[in-house]
């Protein structure tokens, strides 16, 4: 099997092969053809990503054991986590809807910290283990059923129909949840997984070898 | 672009699905595992039309009960009644609030419609080899795949609303199975959109003068 040097891609949407041209620090390739963004470069992108990353499990761990938000009505009150809305859907019936919450609010994003955590730590000394590679696919599963942000607006939908018939306090989670979809966004986002990939150690010890048939094109660049 | 694409199907490469990496398989009808990460390569997705009619179509019928069933009861001493999403939205606009009644009628009203007939389009303009508006076609493919996600938010929202409000017998809030069908679409088009496979629109083009540049 025949296998080319990583600049050398077929884009994912269109399947155009295309050669990624040297990028200037910050410069986005796009694929001539469909316009997909191909390729950004990062540089420091391992440092970055690991200190946002920590933050967002900081972040993360605060959302997750601090009250959302609480409401009093006629001198009764109360207040609810992020658990506590899931453990009444439980309760009250709604079991399937309460895990697939459990799973967009608190599993997948726990994943995608936990995951992205083990790779950085695990890619600073190249090669990476195998191991990592299975990590970098659910990495980004993780992230596309996680949904942080999407349950904040949902908090906020929820606490704008309450407070017609009664007092709602937002609670210091609800705070620590708009810096987790901050420190989420900004940790996928500066997080590489092309160098990732090209740090990680071949299922089959081959290597890049350099053969592009010839009239292959090159990503169109734009710096930022 | 006037000259045929050299893609990596017709050089005879295949994309690895999960690293990107470009490899040249010893075989075309069983390309066997990328070199690098060892996923199973396929040059495209497999069966992506079938799979992704099938999700549509089971999405699109759980559409109906997702709006038609209630979402939540509220239960005070004095009253009970049941809303659906569609109620929820109008009782937010008569009480005041119509910037979120819009949210919410666009996030779980439009937004699974729009993506339900936006696959539903690149499906049949696939299958029918469509080689026009491909660029807008790609356009669309992504731009659905972004904002799917936001139908859930009617989902937290009862969510929470369940979690906060437990008074009773003062005020009461519980799920109804309007939840269960409305979680159902969400997820069911986020699988039928990374079912299809967008190369799909391209390829009708290979080897036929592109019409829109």
């Amino acid at each position: 099997m025949v296998s080319l040097s990583a600049d050398v891609v077929a884009c994912p949407d269109c399947d155009l092969l295309q050669r990624i041209p040297a990028l200037s620090p910050g410069g986005s390739a796009y694929c001539p053809r469909c316009g997909r963004k191909v390729a950004t470069s990062k540089p420091g992108s391992i440092e970055r990503t690991t200190a946002l990353a920590v933050a967002a499990a900081i972040a993360f761990l605060i959302t997750n054991v601090e009250p959302l938000m609480g409401l009093s009505l006629a001198g009764r009150e109360a207040s609810t986590t992020i658990a506590g809305g899931v453990w009444q859907m439980w309760e009250q019936g709604e079991k399937i809807t309460a895990l697939f919450i459990a799973l967009f609010a608190v599993i997948a994003p726990a994943l995608q910290i936990g995951f992205l955590l083990a790779i950085l730590l695990s890619l600073r000394r190249p090669p990476a283990p195998r191991w990592v590679g299975a990590l970098l696919r659910w990495v980004e599963i993780a992230g596309s059923w996680s949904m942080v942000e999407v349950m904040m607006l949902g908090i906020l939908v929820s606490l704008v129909k309450l407070a017609a018939i009664a007092r709602v306090v937002p609670g210091v989670g609800i705070f620590a949840a708009g810096g987790l979809i901050l420190l989420l966004a900004a940790m996928s986002s500066s997080f590489d997984p092309r160098e990732a990939w090209s740090r990680v150690r071949w299922v089959k010890d081959e290597g890049p070898q350099r053969a592009l048939p010839s009239g292959g094109v090159d990503a169109a660049e734009a710096g930022r | 672009m006037t000259s045929v694409a050299r893609t990596g199907m017709s050089e005879g490469f295949v994309s690895c699905g999960a690293c990107g990496l470009l490899s040249r398989p010893a075989g075309a009808e069983e390309p066997g595992e990328c070199p690098r990460c060892g996923e199973t390569l396929e040059f495209r997705r497999r069966d992506a039309i079938q799979r992704t009619w099938a999700l549509v179509i089971t999405a699109g019928i759980c559409y109906l009960p997702a709006n038609i069933l209630p979402v939540v009861r509220t239960t005070t001493l004095t009253s009970e009644e049941t809303d659906t999403i569609i109620s929820g939205v109008v009782h937010l606009y008569a009480t005041g609030s119509w910037y979120l009644a819009l949210i919410l009628l666009i996030a779980s009203v439009m937004i699974p419609l729009a993506k339900l007939s936006a696959l539903a389009y690149l499906l049949i303009t696939v299958q029918r080899g469509a080689v026009r508006n491909n660029r807008e076609r790609a356009r669309l493919y992504r731009l659905m795949e972004i904002i799917g996600r936001w139908s859930m938010v009617d989902v937290f929202a009862a969510t929470f609303a369940v979690g906060l409000v437990r008074l009773q017998p003062l005020m009461s809030v519980a799920p109804q199975p309007g939840v269960l069908f409305f979680s159902g679409v969400v997820i069911l088009t986020i699988i039928a959109a990374e079912s299809f496979d967008p190369r799909l629109i391209w390829d009708s083009s290979q080897g036929k003068q592109e019409t829109n540049d």
